[in-house]
């Protein structure tokens, strides 16, 4: 129990803090996941056959190539990318990214495509009834979706979010190779230093299993909310 | 973009996804025997048995891959008792350390798709089974494993993709996959996005003759509904 003091001596202040980072890293990539998510739903819902093409490349890509890979492109390849676009607008110096930045996004993109899988069947799976109706209704498009379909699509699509979710969450674990300090950074740092790497993987395995249990908690709650009515 | 690069790569990374393929053939095979015994024992309705299936399947669904591999490979070494023994032969070896987590991995999400599979089984089907006089035993292994094999064969499909997407993890203990020799030459040239599309390339292509070889024995052993 020494180890896991807090203070200088042991590692627990170390490793609270780093459970906060992979919480942070995780929400953030969700929440990049959703943004791309939203972008890329209605393209797959479209009739036009080009955006189906865009939307499709997208998902097949990312749920067929490991994540590690898809880290390691960021990681290596995102100063350069971010360097060549400062460079057309003129700014030639060096530009260093984040690990945090350079991570969220990584896992973002990979998290999107599976949320935007999510969306696509949640929306498909809505009543055609209700778009009609809503129509028929005079209400306006924005009133139609936020109103009437989205509050729909979300009883739907929470839990599968919520594996979505608990997939982001363990995928943040592979963001430690590029020496971001969260739960596994922080672990392997710590086995490092005491020379006691049982010890401090298996209390890495119970803070995930922690946060996947609270997060499953959490996640219930709002299952319950949004299924008001059924 | 350096297509020479991308030529003088490609050999290296097939080579390499090789080790892949047997990493992901070997762990699917124990993993599939792990999953298949605890599906079983969940289904057993002794409670002890019973949580201690759940609990195995909890803890390594609720984790992630990569601890549970740095807890074999770095934390089983520590434990000097286990240095003595035959074991210490096998997780001296990161290669073998690598299958014991994938298939202790696989394991735990196949025991879930056997088990629901199990469960969605129509009780007619073994009333049936009971009333012509056949002894329960032959109801489980003729009647209940072949339809939950079929029933679960979507889901295990998207297992196998998932954990050929695991096999990656492989590069942190040290083994050269496809991920692991992908990011030495990525290492060494900068060049990530060249690597990127071929070492992906071949990942996708994997998933894709994976995904159609399911597809066909869905078709072939599925149930015609």
């Amino acid at each position: 129990m020494e180890l896991l003091a807090f203070g200088k001596t042991g590692w627990g202040d170390e490793l609270f803090i780093a459970t906060l980072m992979t919480i942070a890293v995780s929400i953030t990539a969700m929440l990049i996941g959703f943004f791309f998510a939203l972008i890329f739903t209605p393209l797959k819902l479209s009739k036009n056959k080009f955006f189906n093409f865009i939307a499709n490349t997208y998902t097949t890509i990312i749920r067929g190539v490991p994540e590690l890979l898809v880290i390691y492109l960021f990681f290596f390849g995102g100063t350069g990318a971010v360097m060549y676009v400062a460079s057309i607008f003129g700014y030639n110096e060096y530009i260093e990214i984040n690990a945090f930045i350079t991570g969220a996004f990584a896992i973002g993109i990979i998290s999107g495509a599976y949320s935007t899988e999510v969306f696509r069947g949640a929306i498909q799976s809505i009543d055609k009834g209700q778009f009609e109706a809503s129509k028929v209704l005079g209400l306006n498009k924005f009133f139609q979706f936020f109103k009437i379909i989205l509050p729909q699509t979300l009883r739907l699509a929470i839990p599968n979010l919520s594996n979505v979710w608990q997939i982001t969450l363990k995928d943040t674990s592979l963001i430690s190779v590029t020496g971001l300090v969260e739960i596994m950074r922080q672990s392997y740092v710590a086995a490092g230093s005491t020379r006691d790497p049982l010890f401090f993987y298996s209390f890495a395995a119970v803070l995930y299993l922690l946060l996947t249990f609270l997060s499953l908690k959490l996640i219930n709650r709002l299952e319950i909310k949004y299924s008001r009515g059924y | 973009m350096d297509l020479e690069l991308m030529i003088n790569s490609f050999p290296k990374l097939l080579n390499a996804s090789i080790i892949t393929l047997k990493l992901l053939s070997v762990s699917l095979i124990i993993g599939l025997l792990i999953g298949l015994i605890f599906a079983i024992l969940r289904l057993n309705k002794n409670i002890f048995i019973n949580r201690f299936a759940y609990g195995y399947s909890y803890v390594f669904r609720g984790t992630p891959l990569l601890v549970q591999i740095f807890i074999i490979y770095f934390g089983l070494g520590q434990i000097e008792y286990l240095r003595s023994t035959f074991l210490w032969i096998i997780l001296k070896e990161p290669y073998w350390c690598a299958i014991i987590a994938f298939a202790l991995n696989t394991g735990a999400y196949t025991s879930e798709i056997l088990r629901s599979a199990f469960q969605t089984i129509k009780p007619g089907m073994i009333e049936a089974g009971k009333s012509l006089g056949i002894p329960s035993k032959i109801i489980f292994y003729k009647i209940q494993i072949p339809i939950a094999i079929r029933q679960s064969l979507p889901a295990y499909g998207n297992e196998i993709i998932l954990m050929m997407k695991g096999t990656s993890l492989a590069s942190t203990v040290t083994l050269m996959d496809l991920t692991g020799v992908a990011k030495y030459i990525i290492s060494t040239t900068f060049k990530p996005i060249e690597v990127f599309i071929v070492a992906g390339g071949i990942y996708l292509f994997m998933t894709f003759i994976i995904h159609n070889v399911i597809k066909f024995l869905e078709k072939r052993y599925g149930f015609s509904q």
